[in-house]
Protein backbone atom coordinates (compact mmCIF):
# COMPACT_ATOMS: atom_id res chain seq x y z
CA UNK A 1 0.00 0.00 0.00
CA UNK A 2 1.08 3.33 -0.72
CA UNK A 3 2.47 5.85 1.90
CA UNK A 4 -1.05 7.81 3.06
CA UNK A 5 0.42 11.43 1.76
CA UNK A 6 1.53 11.75 -2.15
CA UNK A 7 5.51 12.96 -1.42
CA UNK A 8 6.02 16.52 -1.41
CA UNK A 9 9.22 17.94 -2.41
CA UNK A 10 8.96 19.14 1.18
CA UNK A 11 8.63 16.62 4.08
CA UNK A 12 5.56 17.45 5.77
CA UNK A 13 4.95 16.67 9.40
CA UNK A 14 2.70 13.76 10.82
CA UNK A 15 0.23 16.94 12.04
CA UNK A 16 0.17 18.27 8.38
CA UNK A 17 -0.25 15.27 7.14
CA UNK A 18 -3.58 14.50 9.09
CA UNK A 19 -4.94 18.14 9.02
CA UNK A 20 -4.73 17.56 5.02
CA UNK A 21 -6.30 14.18 4.67
CA UNK A 22 -9.07 16.05 7.24
CA UNK A 23 -9.37 18.78 4.58
CA UNK A 24 -9.85 16.69 1.66
CA UNK A 25 -12.27 14.16 3.77
CA UNK A 26 -14.80 17.42 4.55
CA UNK A 27 -14.03 19.13 0.90
CA UNK A 28 -15.37 15.29 -0.40
CA UNK A 29 -18.34 15.19 1.59
CA UNK A 30 -18.80 19.02 0.43
CA UNK A 31 -18.49 17.72 -3.02
CA UNK A 32 -21.01 15.20 -2.94
CA UNK A 33 -23.57 17.49 -1.16
CA UNK A 34 -23.02 19.61 -3.92
CA UNK A 35 -23.42 16.63 -6.75
CA UNK A 36 -27.07 15.81 -5.01
CA UNK A 37 -27.94 19.58 -5.00
CA UNK A 38 -27.10 19.83 -8.69
CA UNK A 39 -28.72 16.84 -9.82
CA UNK A 40 -32.01 18.13 -7.42
CA UNK A 41 -31.93 21.32 -8.95
CA UNK A 42 -32.06 19.77 -11.99
CA UNK A 43 -35.02 17.51 -11.83
CA UNK A 44 -36.28 20.56 -10.28
CA UNK A 45 -35.60 22.36 -13.21
CA UNK A 46 -37.35 19.88 -15.53
CA UNK A 47 -40.82 20.24 -13.46
CA UNK A 48 -40.77 24.00 -13.36
CA UNK A 49 -40.12 24.13 -17.15
CA UNK A 50 -42.87 21.92 -17.60
CA UNK A 51 -44.96 23.84 -15.75
CA UNK A 52 -43.89 27.56 -17.26
CA UNK A 53 -44.40 26.11 -20.48
CA UNK A 54 -47.71 23.81 -20.24
CA UNK A 55 -49.66 24.45 -17.00
CA UNK A 56 -51.56 27.65 -18.74
CA UNK A 57 -52.60 25.09 -21.85
CA UNK A 58 -54.46 22.62 -19.76
CA UNK A 59 -58.32 23.41 -19.05
CA UNK A 60 -61.05 21.07 -19.81
CA UNK A 61 -60.84 21.61 -23.64
CA UNK A 62 -57.45 20.26 -23.86
CA UNK A 63 -58.45 17.13 -21.94
CA UNK A 64 -61.95 16.72 -24.40
CA UNK A 65 -60.86 17.32 -27.32
CA UNK A 66 -58.99 15.24 -30.30
CA UNK A 67 -55.34 15.91 -31.43
CA UNK A 68 -56.10 19.04 -35.05
CA UNK A 69 -54.24 20.57 -37.04
CA UNK A 70 -54.54 24.01 -35.08
CA UNK A 71 -52.59 23.91 -32.74
CA UNK A 72 -55.17 26.21 -30.17
CA UNK A 73 -57.73 23.63 -31.00
CA UNK A 74 -55.74 20.43 -30.53
CA UNK A 75 -56.17 18.33 -27.47
CA UNK A 76 -55.69 15.04 -25.91
CA UNK A 77 -58.80 13.34 -25.81
CA UNK A 78 -58.00 9.97 -28.15
CA UNK A 79 -54.32 10.33 -26.08
CA UNK A 80 -55.39 9.56 -22.58
CA UNK A 81 -58.43 7.60 -23.20
CA UNK A 82 -55.58 5.50 -25.49
CA UNK A 83 -53.36 5.41 -22.53
CA UNK A 84 -55.74 4.14 -20.15
CA UNK A 85 -56.59 1.26 -22.20
CA UNK A 86 -53.31 0.27 -23.17
CA UNK A 87 -51.91 0.51 -19.69
CA UNK A 88 -55.52 -2.24 -18.66
CA UNK A 89 -54.44 -4.66 -21.44
CA UNK A 90 -50.79 -4.03 -20.11
CA UNK A 91 -51.60 -4.69 -16.22
CA UNK A 92 -53.73 -7.73 -16.90
CA UNK A 93 -50.67 -9.21 -18.63
CA UNK A 94 -48.18 -8.42 -16.70
CA UNK A 95 -49.13 -8.29 -13.32
CA UNK A 96 -50.59 -12.26 -13.26
CA UNK A 97 -47.53 -13.37 -15.18
CA UNK A 98 -44.69 -11.29 -13.43
CA UNK A 99 -45.99 -12.70 -9.91
CA UNK A 100 -46.49 -16.50 -11.08
CA UNK A 101 -42.91 -15.87 -12.54
CA UNK A 102 -41.66 -14.91 -9.51
CA UNK A 103 -43.43 -17.39 -6.95
CA UNK A 104 -42.30 -20.62 -9.68
CA UNK A 105 -38.52 -19.08 -9.16
CA UNK A 106 -38.34 -18.34 -5.61
CA UNK A 107 -41.02 -21.18 -4.11
CA UNK A 108 -40.76 -23.96 -6.59
CA UNK A 109 -37.60 -24.12 -8.80
CA UNK A 110 -35.33 -26.65 -8.37
CA UNK A 111 -31.80 -25.72 -8.52
CA UNK A 112 -30.93 -27.27 -12.03
CA UNK A 113 -29.41 -25.73 -15.32
CA UNK A 114 -33.27 -24.74 -16.63
CA UNK A 115 -33.51 -22.22 -13.51
CA UNK A 116 -30.46 -20.94 -13.70
CA UNK A 117 -31.17 -20.34 -17.56
CA UNK A 118 -34.29 -18.70 -16.51
CA UNK A 119 -32.55 -16.67 -13.66
CA UNK A 120 -29.99 -15.46 -16.34
CA UNK A 121 -32.51 -14.38 -19.19
CA UNK A 122 -34.77 -12.48 -17.06
CA UNK A 123 -31.82 -10.59 -15.75
CA UNK A 124 -31.07 -10.16 -19.36
CA UNK A 125 -34.44 -9.01 -20.54
CA UNK A 126 -34.39 -5.92 -17.93
CA UNK A 127 -31.65 -4.62 -20.05
CA UNK A 128 -32.81 -4.89 -23.39
CA UNK A 129 -33.50 -1.72 -24.84
CA UNK A 130 -37.25 -1.05 -25.30
CA UNK A 131 -37.28 -0.39 -28.71
CA UNK A 132 -35.97 -3.76 -29.11
CA UNK A 133 -38.77 -4.60 -27.65
CA UNK A 134 -40.95 -2.77 -30.29
CA UNK A 135 -39.09 -4.41 -33.20
CA UNK A 136 -40.42 -7.96 -31.76
CA UNK A 137 -43.95 -6.82 -31.71
CA UNK A 138 -43.92 -5.40 -34.92
CA UNK A 139 -41.68 -8.50 -36.70
CA UNK A 140 -44.39 -11.29 -34.59
CA UNK A 141 -47.26 -9.52 -33.62
CA UNK A 142 -47.70 -7.03 -36.28
CA UNK A 143 -46.05 -8.94 -39.58
CA UNK A 144 -45.85 -12.50 -38.69
CA UNK A 145 -49.40 -12.79 -36.60
CA UNK A 146 -51.53 -10.16 -38.89
CA UNK A 147 -52.49 -8.47 -35.78
CA UNK A 148 -52.00 -4.69 -36.80
CA UNK A 149 -51.27 -1.73 -34.48
CA UNK A 150 -53.83 -2.18 -32.73
CA UNK A 151 -54.36 -1.30 -28.50
CA UNK A 152 -53.70 -5.37 -27.89
CA UNK A 153 -50.93 -5.41 -29.00
CA UNK A 154 -49.57 -1.82 -27.68
CA UNK A 155 -50.18 -3.48 -24.36
CA UNK A 156 -48.75 -6.77 -25.11
CA UNK A 157 -45.66 -5.34 -26.38
CA UNK A 158 -45.61 -2.87 -23.22
CA UNK A 159 -46.32 -5.57 -20.84
CA UNK A 160 -43.20 -7.85 -21.78
CA UNK A 161 -41.22 -4.86 -21.17
CA UNK A 162 -41.91 -4.30 -17.69
CA UNK A 163 -42.00 -8.14 -17.32
CA UNK A 164 -38.60 -8.32 -15.76
CA UNK A 165 -39.29 -5.40 -13.24
CA UNK A 166 -42.16 -7.08 -12.01
CA UNK A 167 -40.53 -10.49 -11.36
CA UNK A 168 -38.10 -9.38 -9.56
CA UNK A 169 -39.77 -7.11 -7.08
CA UNK A 170 -42.05 -10.15 -6.62
CA UNK A 171 -38.78 -12.54 -5.62
CA UNK A 172 -37.45 -9.66 -3.66
CA UNK A 173 -41.05 -9.48 -1.76
CA UNK A 174 -41.11 -13.50 -1.44
CA UNK A 175 -37.34 -13.31 -0.20
CA UNK A 176 -37.66 -11.02 2.34
CA UNK A 177 -40.48 -13.71 4.09
CA UNK A 178 -39.36 -15.12 7.05
CA UNK A 179 -38.73 -18.58 6.85
CA UNK A 180 -40.71 -19.12 10.11
CA UNK A 181 -44.42 -18.38 8.43
CA UNK A 182 -43.81 -21.52 5.69
CA UNK A 183 -42.49 -23.38 8.97
CA UNK A 184 -45.65 -22.51 10.76
CA UNK A 185 -47.95 -23.04 7.68
CA UNK A 186 -46.12 -26.64 7.22
CA UNK A 187 -46.35 -27.07 11.03
CA UNK A 188 -50.44 -26.56 10.51
CA UNK A 189 -50.38 -29.39 7.42
CA UNK A 190 -50.49 -27.01 4.57
CA UNK A 191 -49.41 -27.90 1.32
CA UNK A 192 -46.94 -26.06 -0.84
CA UNK A 193 -49.70 -24.42 -2.92
CA UNK A 194 -51.58 -23.99 0.46
CA UNK A 195 -48.91 -21.93 1.97
CA UNK A 196 -48.19 -20.01 -1.32
CA UNK A 197 -51.30 -18.68 -1.89
CA UNK A 198 -52.71 -18.17 1.89
CA UNK A 199 -49.35 -17.08 3.28
CA UNK A 200 -46.54 -16.24 1.22
CA UNK A 201 -48.37 -14.05 -1.51
CA UNK A 202 -50.34 -11.61 1.32
CA UNK A 203 -47.55 -10.92 2.75
CA UNK A 204 -45.39 -10.26 -0.03
CA UNK A 205 -48.72 -8.11 -1.83
CA UNK A 206 -47.10 -4.80 -0.80
CA UNK A 207 -43.85 -5.25 -2.20
CA UNK A 208 -45.42 -6.98 -5.35
CA UNK A 209 -47.70 -3.75 -5.76
CA UNK A 210 -44.68 -1.45 -5.41
CA UNK A 211 -43.24 -3.62 -8.23
CA UNK A 212 -46.20 -3.13 -10.52
CA UNK A 213 -46.48 0.74 -9.99
CA UNK A 214 -42.83 1.22 -10.63
CA UNK A 215 -43.55 -1.14 -13.62
CA UNK A 216 -46.63 0.65 -14.74
CA UNK A 217 -45.06 4.42 -14.66
CA UNK A 218 -42.52 2.74 -16.53
CA UNK A 219 -45.07 1.25 -18.95
CA UNK A 220 -46.70 4.75 -19.10
CA UNK A 221 -44.13 6.84 -20.49
CA UNK A 222 -42.41 4.63 -22.94
CA UNK A 223 -42.77 6.03 -26.36
CA UNK A 224 -39.98 3.99 -28.69
CA UNK A 225 -41.98 0.99 -28.57
CA UNK A 226 -45.04 2.11 -29.47
CA UNK A 227 -43.72 4.23 -32.48
CA UNK A 228 -41.71 0.94 -33.75
CA UNK A 229 -45.07 -1.03 -33.76
CA UNK A 230 -46.47 2.27 -36.42
CA UNK A 231 -49.09 3.21 -33.87
CA UNK A 232 -50.40 6.24 -35.87
CA UNK A 233 -49.66 9.37 -34.25
CA UNK A 234 -53.38 11.54 -36.11
CA UNK A 235 -56.03 9.69 -34.39
CA UNK A 236 -59.34 12.19 -34.22
CA UNK A 237 -61.33 9.02 -32.59
CA UNK A 238 -61.87 7.18 -30.03
CA UNK A 239 -61.59 3.50 -29.56
CA UNK A 240 -65.11 1.25 -29.04
CA UNK A 241 -66.77 1.49 -26.19
CA UNK A 242 -66.17 -1.40 -23.92
CA UNK A 243 -69.42 -1.12 -22.58
CA UNK A 244 -73.01 -1.59 -24.10
CA UNK A 245 -76.13 -1.11 -23.16
CA UNK A 246 -77.11 -5.11 -24.31
CA UNK A 247 -75.99 -8.26 -23.11
CA UNK A 248 -73.40 -9.11 -22.04
CA UNK A 249 -72.77 -5.17 -21.87
CA UNK A 250 -69.22 -6.00 -21.68
CA UNK A 251 -67.12 -5.96 -25.23
CA UNK A 252 -63.78 -6.47 -26.75
CA UNK A 253 -63.63 -4.86 -29.67
CA UNK A 254 -61.37 -1.70 -28.62
CA UNK A 255 -58.87 -4.45 -28.02
CA UNK A 256 -59.00 -4.46 -32.04
CA UNK A 257 -58.84 -0.51 -32.76
CA UNK A 258 -55.99 1.89 -33.28
CA UNK A 259 -55.17 4.09 -30.95
CA UNK A 260 -52.31 6.69 -29.77
CA UNK A 261 -51.19 7.38 -26.66
CA UNK A 262 -50.11 10.22 -24.34
CA UNK A 263 -46.20 10.30 -25.20
CA UNK A 264 -46.41 9.40 -28.84
CA UNK A 265 -48.86 12.65 -28.79
CA UNK A 266 -46.11 14.27 -26.87
CA UNK A 267 -43.54 13.32 -29.24
CA UNK A 268 -45.98 13.93 -32.51
CA UNK A 269 -46.49 17.73 -30.89
CA UNK A 270 -42.47 18.48 -29.96
CA UNK A 271 -40.98 17.34 -33.30
CA UNK A 272 -43.10 20.09 -34.99
CA UNK A 273 -41.28 23.19 -36.13
CA UNK A 274 -43.80 25.52 -34.57
CA UNK A 275 -44.05 26.65 -31.32
CA UNK A 276 -47.55 26.50 -30.39
CA UNK A 277 -47.42 23.15 -30.79
CA UNK A 278 -44.85 23.00 -28.09
CA UNK A 279 -46.80 24.40 -25.65
CA UNK A 280 -49.34 21.63 -26.25
CA UNK A 281 -46.45 19.12 -26.25
CA UNK A 282 -45.42 20.55 -22.60
CA UNK A 283 -48.95 20.21 -21.43
CA UNK A 284 -49.13 16.36 -21.82
CA UNK A 285 -45.57 16.43 -20.95
CA UNK A 286 -46.46 18.23 -17.37
CA UNK A 287 -49.85 15.39 -16.74
CA UNK A 288 -47.59 12.44 -18.24
CA UNK A 289 -45.01 14.02 -15.60
CA UNK A 290 -47.32 14.23 -12.71
CA UNK A 291 -48.77 10.61 -13.52
CA UNK A 292 -45.22 9.26 -13.37
CA UNK A 293 -43.81 11.18 -10.56
CA UNK A 294 -47.40 10.56 -8.43
CA UNK A 295 -46.77 6.66 -8.98
CA UNK A 296 -43.31 6.87 -7.67
CA UNK A 297 -44.12 8.75 -4.65
CA UNK A 298 -46.46 6.26 -3.80
CA UNK A 299 -44.01 3.13 -4.52
CA UNK A 300 -41.79 4.60 -2.73
CA UNK A 301 -44.22 5.42 0.45
CA UNK A 302 -45.21 2.03 0.13
CA UNK A 303 -41.67 0.57 0.28
CA UNK A 304 -40.79 2.88 3.25
CA UNK A 305 -43.89 1.35 4.97
CA UNK A 306 -42.90 -2.11 4.49
CA UNK A 307 -39.33 -1.50 5.67
CA UNK A 308 -40.31 -0.15 8.92
CA UNK A 309 -43.31 -3.19 9.76
CA UNK A 310 -40.69 -5.37 9.33
CA UNK A 311 -38.45 -4.38 11.29
CA UNK B 1 -50.17 -25.21 -10.19
CA UNK B 2 -46.55 -25.84 -10.58
CA UNK B 3 -47.08 -26.38 -14.19
CA UNK B 4 -48.89 -23.00 -14.52
CA UNK B 5 -46.27 -21.00 -12.31
CA UNK B 6 -43.48 -22.92 -14.64
CA UNK B 7 -44.82 -21.66 -17.48
CA UNK B 8 -45.03 -18.29 -16.57
CA UNK B 9 -41.71 -18.22 -15.47
CA UNK B 10 -40.40 -20.27 -19.18
CA UNK B 11 -42.40 -17.18 -20.83
CA UNK B 12 -39.62 -14.96 -20.05
CA UNK B 13 -37.24 -17.34 -22.25
CA UNK B 14 -39.82 -17.05 -24.98
CA UNK B 15 -39.47 -13.57 -25.59
CA UNK B 16 -35.41 -13.34 -25.81
CA UNK B 17 -36.29 -16.48 -28.55
CA UNK B 18 -39.03 -14.24 -30.31
CA UNK B 19 -36.32 -11.31 -30.45
CA UNK B 20 -33.63 -13.26 -31.66
CA UNK B 21 -35.52 -14.77 -34.44
CA UNK B 22 -36.93 -11.63 -35.19
CA UNK B 23 -34.03 -9.71 -35.29
CA UNK B 24 -32.28 -12.79 -36.85
CA UNK B 25 -34.70 -13.60 -39.80
CA UNK B 26 -35.28 -10.03 -40.79
CA UNK B 27 -31.47 -8.79 -40.54
CA UNK B 28 -30.73 -12.40 -42.73
CA UNK B 29 -32.85 -10.83 -45.49
CA UNK B 30 -31.40 -7.67 -45.39
CA UNK B 31 -27.77 -9.37 -45.41
CA UNK B 32 -28.84 -11.48 -48.44
CA UNK B 33 -29.47 -7.85 -50.46
CA UNK B 34 -26.41 -5.83 -48.78
CA UNK B 35 -22.63 -7.57 -48.12
CA UNK B 36 -21.88 -7.91 -44.37
CA UNK B 37 -18.46 -6.14 -45.46
CA UNK B 38 -19.97 -2.75 -47.19
CA UNK B 39 -22.32 -2.99 -43.75
CA UNK B 40 -19.49 -2.28 -41.23
CA UNK B 41 -16.71 -0.56 -43.70
CA UNK B 42 -19.19 1.61 -45.49
CA UNK B 43 -18.41 5.47 -44.57
CA UNK B 44 -22.01 6.29 -45.66
CA UNK B 45 -25.92 5.23 -43.99
CA UNK B 46 -28.46 6.28 -46.86
CA UNK B 47 -30.91 3.87 -47.48
CA UNK B 48 -34.06 5.61 -48.47
CA UNK B 49 -31.78 7.78 -51.05
CA UNK B 50 -31.59 7.16 -54.92
CA UNK B 51 -28.10 6.24 -54.28
CA UNK B 52 -28.05 4.19 -51.34
CA UNK B 53 -25.37 3.22 -48.96
CA UNK B 54 -25.32 0.99 -45.74
CA UNK B 55 -22.46 1.75 -43.37
CA UNK B 56 -23.73 1.31 -39.98
CA UNK B 57 -20.32 2.54 -38.58
CA UNK B 58 -22.16 5.87 -39.25
CA UNK B 59 -25.55 5.33 -36.81
CA UNK B 60 -22.89 3.79 -34.77
CA UNK B 61 -20.42 6.69 -34.47
CA UNK B 62 -23.89 9.13 -33.33
CA UNK B 63 -24.69 6.21 -31.00
CA UNK B 64 -21.20 5.96 -29.16
CA UNK B 65 -20.60 9.75 -29.56
CA UNK B 66 -23.70 10.30 -27.36
CA UNK B 67 -23.38 7.38 -25.14
CA UNK B 68 -19.35 8.43 -23.78
CA UNK B 69 -20.88 12.12 -23.38
CA UNK B 70 -23.13 10.52 -20.81
CA UNK B 71 -20.83 8.79 -19.28
CA UNK B 72 -18.63 11.34 -19.24
CA UNK B 73 -21.35 13.13 -17.19
CA UNK B 74 -22.54 10.22 -15.16
CA UNK B 75 -19.54 8.33 -13.97
CA UNK B 76 -17.61 11.06 -12.32
CA UNK B 77 -21.19 12.19 -10.60
CA UNK B 78 -22.33 8.87 -10.23
CA UNK B 79 -19.46 7.55 -8.26
CA UNK B 80 -19.00 10.66 -5.92
CA UNK B 81 -22.69 10.11 -5.07
CA UNK B 82 -22.34 6.60 -4.46
CA UNK B 83 -18.95 6.73 -2.11
CA UNK B 84 -21.15 9.75 -0.77
CA UNK B 85 -23.84 7.59 0.02
CA UNK B 86 -22.12 4.50 1.24
CA UNK B 87 -19.18 6.22 3.23
CA UNK B 88 -20.35 9.54 4.36
CA UNK B 89 -24.03 10.33 4.57
CA UNK B 90 -25.67 9.13 8.07
CA UNK B 91 -28.47 6.40 7.27
CA UNK B 92 -31.33 8.26 8.11
CA UNK B 93 -30.16 10.63 5.39
CA UNK B 94 -29.36 8.30 2.90
CA UNK B 95 -32.91 6.72 3.21
CA UNK B 96 -34.38 10.26 2.46
CA UNK B 97 -31.95 11.12 -0.61
CA UNK B 98 -32.41 7.73 -2.46
CA UNK B 99 -36.25 8.17 -3.20
CA UNK B 100 -35.26 11.74 -4.75
CA UNK B 101 -32.83 9.73 -6.88
CA UNK B 102 -35.49 7.51 -7.88
CA UNK B 103 -37.57 10.24 -8.88
CA UNK B 104 -35.29 11.22 -11.56
CA UNK B 105 -35.30 7.64 -12.93
CA UNK B 106 -39.19 7.54 -13.43
CA UNK B 107 -39.08 10.75 -15.30
CA UNK B 108 -40.48 9.70 -18.99
CA UNK B 109 -37.92 9.40 -21.30
CA UNK B 110 -40.20 11.68 -23.84
CA UNK B 111 -39.98 14.18 -21.27
CA UNK B 112 -35.82 14.20 -20.91
CA UNK B 113 -36.45 14.69 -24.81
CA UNK B 114 -37.99 18.19 -24.69
CA UNK B 115 -36.31 19.18 -21.62
CA UNK B 116 -33.04 18.79 -23.67
CA UNK B 117 -34.20 20.22 -27.03
CA UNK B 118 -36.22 23.43 -25.77
CA UNK B 119 -35.03 24.17 -22.19
CA UNK B 120 -31.19 22.87 -22.19
CA UNK B 121 -30.13 23.57 -25.97
CA UNK B 122 -30.70 27.33 -25.88
CA UNK B 123 -29.24 27.49 -22.97
CA UNK B 124 -26.02 25.94 -24.11
CA UNK B 125 -26.47 27.82 -26.91
CA UNK B 126 -25.67 31.63 -25.12
CA UNK B 127 -22.11 29.66 -23.75
CA UNK B 128 -21.02 27.49 -27.03
CA UNK B 129 -21.50 29.52 -29.63
CA UNK B 130 -21.04 26.49 -32.50
CA UNK B 131 -23.96 24.82 -31.05
CA UNK B 132 -26.41 23.75 -33.56
CA UNK B 133 -29.85 23.59 -32.71
CA UNK B 134 -29.63 19.45 -32.91
CA UNK B 135 -26.47 18.15 -31.54
CA UNK B 136 -25.40 15.39 -29.59
CA UNK B 137 -23.60 16.90 -26.83
CA UNK B 138 -27.14 18.10 -25.06
CA UNK B 139 -28.86 14.70 -25.56
CA UNK B 140 -25.68 13.22 -24.16
CA UNK B 141 -25.67 15.07 -21.12
CA UNK B 142 -29.22 14.68 -20.58
CA UNK B 143 -28.94 11.32 -21.08
CA UNK B 144 -26.11 10.99 -18.43
CA UNK B 145 -28.16 12.64 -15.63
CA UNK B 146 -30.75 9.50 -16.83
CA UNK B 147 -28.59 6.73 -16.36
CA UNK B 148 -26.98 8.66 -13.36
CA UNK B 149 -29.81 6.96 -10.12
CA UNK B 150 -28.70 4.27 -11.79
CA UNK B 151 -25.32 4.23 -11.88
CA UNK B 152 -25.54 5.26 -8.27
CA UNK B 153 -27.79 2.97 -6.89
CA UNK B 154 -25.60 0.01 -8.61
CA UNK B 155 -22.59 1.02 -7.37
CA UNK B 156 -23.34 1.71 -3.62
CA UNK B 157 -24.87 -1.92 -3.82
CA UNK B 158 -21.67 -2.66 -4.19
CA UNK B 159 -19.80 -0.46 -1.93
CA UNK B 160 -22.04 -1.90 0.59
CA UNK B 161 -21.59 -5.42 0.15
CA UNK B 162 -17.97 -4.96 0.86
CA UNK B 163 -17.84 -6.03 4.66
CA UNK B 164 -17.78 -3.61 7.94
CA UNK B 165 -14.80 -5.50 8.85
CA UNK B 166 -12.09 -3.65 6.34
CA UNK B 167 -13.48 -0.45 7.11
CA UNK B 168 -13.18 -0.76 10.94
CA UNK B 169 -9.93 -2.13 9.69
CA UNK B 170 -8.77 1.28 8.41
CA UNK B 171 -10.58 3.48 10.70
CA UNK B 172 -8.67 1.49 13.48
CA UNK B 173 -5.73 2.26 11.28
CA UNK B 174 -6.55 6.29 11.65
CA UNK B 175 -7.64 6.29 7.76
CA UNK B 176 -10.25 9.23 7.01
CA UNK B 177 -13.78 8.34 5.77
CA UNK B 178 -12.27 9.25 2.38
CA UNK B 179 -8.84 7.58 2.21
CA UNK B 180 -10.97 4.17 3.52
CA UNK B 181 -13.46 4.80 0.61
CA UNK B 182 -10.49 5.06 -2.10
CA UNK B 183 -8.16 2.84 -0.12
CA UNK B 184 -10.25 0.37 1.12
CA UNK B 185 -13.96 0.19 -0.09
CA UNK B 186 -13.42 1.14 -4.03
CA UNK B 187 -10.69 -1.69 -4.68
CA UNK B 188 -12.94 -4.38 -3.07
CA UNK B 189 -16.35 -2.91 -4.63
CA UNK B 190 -13.95 -2.99 -8.14
CA UNK B 191 -15.73 -5.44 -10.31
CA UNK B 192 -19.17 -4.17 -8.71
CA UNK B 193 -18.58 -0.55 -9.92
CA UNK B 194 -17.60 -1.59 -13.07
CA UNK B 195 -20.46 -3.41 -13.23
CA UNK B 196 -22.11 0.14 -13.16
CA UNK B 197 -20.65 1.74 -15.60
CA UNK B 198 -20.91 -0.98 -18.07
CA UNK B 199 -24.53 -1.64 -16.79
CA UNK B 200 -24.88 2.53 -17.74
CA UNK B 201 -23.30 2.45 -20.93
CA UNK B 202 -25.63 -0.67 -22.06
CA UNK B 203 -28.53 2.08 -21.14
CA UNK B 204 -26.95 4.90 -23.30
CA UNK B 205 -26.83 2.88 -26.31
CA UNK B 206 -30.18 1.61 -26.06
CA UNK B 207 -31.89 5.09 -24.99
CA UNK B 208 -34.02 6.34 -27.92
CA UNK B 209 -36.35 9.47 -27.25
CA UNK B 210 -33.91 11.82 -26.17
CA UNK B 211 -31.89 11.42 -29.40
CA UNK B 212 -34.87 11.13 -31.58
CA UNK B 213 -36.12 14.35 -30.29
CA UNK B 214 -32.78 16.45 -29.50
CA UNK B 215 -29.91 14.83 -31.96
CA UNK B 216 -31.02 15.12 -35.09
CA UNK B 217 -32.24 12.74 -38.04
CA UNK B 218 -29.02 12.68 -40.22
CA UNK B 219 -26.88 9.91 -40.59
CA UNK B 220 -23.46 10.96 -40.87
CA UNK B 221 -20.31 10.29 -38.98
CA UNK B 222 -20.30 11.91 -35.60
CA UNK B 223 -16.89 13.37 -35.14
CA UNK B 224 -17.95 16.29 -34.13
CA UNK B 225 -20.42 16.74 -31.05
CA UNK B 226 -21.89 20.00 -31.71
CA UNK B 227 -23.61 19.09 -34.38
CA UNK B 228 -26.51 16.92 -34.80
CA UNK B 229 -26.20 13.41 -36.18
CA UNK B 230 -28.42 10.23 -35.78
CA UNK B 231 -28.04 7.32 -34.02
CA UNK B 232 -29.26 3.80 -34.11
CA UNK B 233 -32.10 4.21 -32.04
CA UNK B 234 -32.68 7.42 -33.82
CA UNK B 235 -32.77 6.13 -37.30
CA UNK B 236 -35.04 2.91 -36.19
CA UNK B 237 -37.53 5.74 -35.16
CA UNK B 238 -37.09 7.86 -38.11
CA UNK B 239 -38.16 5.10 -40.56
CA UNK B 240 -41.09 3.53 -37.97
CA UNK B 241 -42.40 7.51 -38.41
CA UNK B 242 -42.36 7.07 -42.20
CA UNK B 243 -45.19 4.98 -44.51
CA UNK B 244 -42.25 2.03 -45.05
CA UNK B 245 -43.63 -1.19 -46.92
CA UNK B 246 -43.07 -4.36 -45.03
CA UNK B 247 -40.01 -6.06 -46.83
CA UNK B 248 -38.82 -3.49 -48.68
CA UNK B 249 -34.85 -2.68 -48.17
CA UNK B 250 -35.67 0.25 -45.74
CA UNK B 251 -37.74 -1.68 -43.67
CA UNK B 252 -35.28 -4.37 -42.91
CA UNK B 253 -32.33 -1.90 -42.43
CA UNK B 254 -34.49 -1.29 -38.60
CA UNK B 255 -33.73 -4.89 -38.32
CA UNK B 256 -30.13 -5.12 -39.17
CA UNK B 257 -29.93 -1.78 -36.96
CA UNK B 258 -32.10 -3.44 -34.17
CA UNK B 259 -29.08 -6.37 -34.62
CA UNK B 260 -26.72 -4.61 -34.25
CA UNK B 261 -28.33 -2.30 -30.93
CA UNK B 262 -29.27 -5.57 -29.59
CA UNK B 263 -25.50 -7.10 -29.77
CA UNK B 264 -24.26 -3.94 -28.58
CA UNK B 265 -26.09 -4.03 -25.46
CA UNK B 266 -26.09 -7.49 -25.00
CA UNK B 267 -22.66 -8.00 -24.30
CA UNK B 268 -22.39 -5.65 -22.59
CA UNK B 269 -25.14 -7.02 -20.08
CA UNK B 270 -23.09 -10.08 -20.19
CA UNK B 271 -19.84 -8.47 -19.17
CA UNK B 272 -21.83 -6.72 -16.56
CA UNK B 273 -23.53 -9.72 -15.08
CA UNK B 274 -20.46 -11.66 -15.08
CA UNK B 275 -18.47 -9.23 -12.96
CA UNK B 276 -21.21 -8.60 -10.65
CA UNK B 277 -21.31 -12.22 -9.96
CA UNK B 278 -18.02 -12.18 -9.19
CA UNK B 279 -17.90 -9.82 -6.32
CA UNK B 280 -20.92 -11.32 -4.59
CA UNK B 281 -18.99 -14.58 -4.79
CA UNK B 282 -16.31 -13.09 -3.77
CA UNK B 283 -17.67 -12.07 -0.15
Amino acid sequence: MKPLAAQPSRRLSDAEIVARAHRSDRNFAILGLSVLVISMIVLLSLIVDFMVDGLGRIDLDFLTSFPSRRASEAGILSAWVGTTLVMLVTTALAVPLGVAAGLYLEEYAPRNWITHLIEINVTNLAGVPSIIYGLLALGLFVQSFAMGQTILVAGITLALLILPIIIVATREAVRSIPLEIREGAYALGADKWQTVSGYILPTARPGILTGAIVGMSRAIGETAPIITIGALTFIAFLPPSPVQDTFPFINFNWLNSPFTVMPIQMFNWVSRPQAAFHVNAAATGLILLLMTLLMNAIAIWLRYKIRRSMR
Amino acid sequence: MRVVLFLSAALSVLVTAGIVYVLLSESLKFFAQVSIISFLTDTQWTPVFQDKHFGIMTLVSGTLVSSLIALLVAIPAGTVLAIYLSEFARPQVRETIKPFLELIAGVPTVAFGYFALLFLTPIFQIFIPGLAGFNLLVPGIVMGIMILPYIVSVSEDAMRAVPAELREGAYALGFTRLQTATRVVIPGAFSGVTAAYILGMSRAVGETMVVAIAAGQQAKLALNPLEGAATITSYIVQISLGDVPHGSIAYLTIFAAGMTLFLMTFAFNILAFWLRQKYREFY
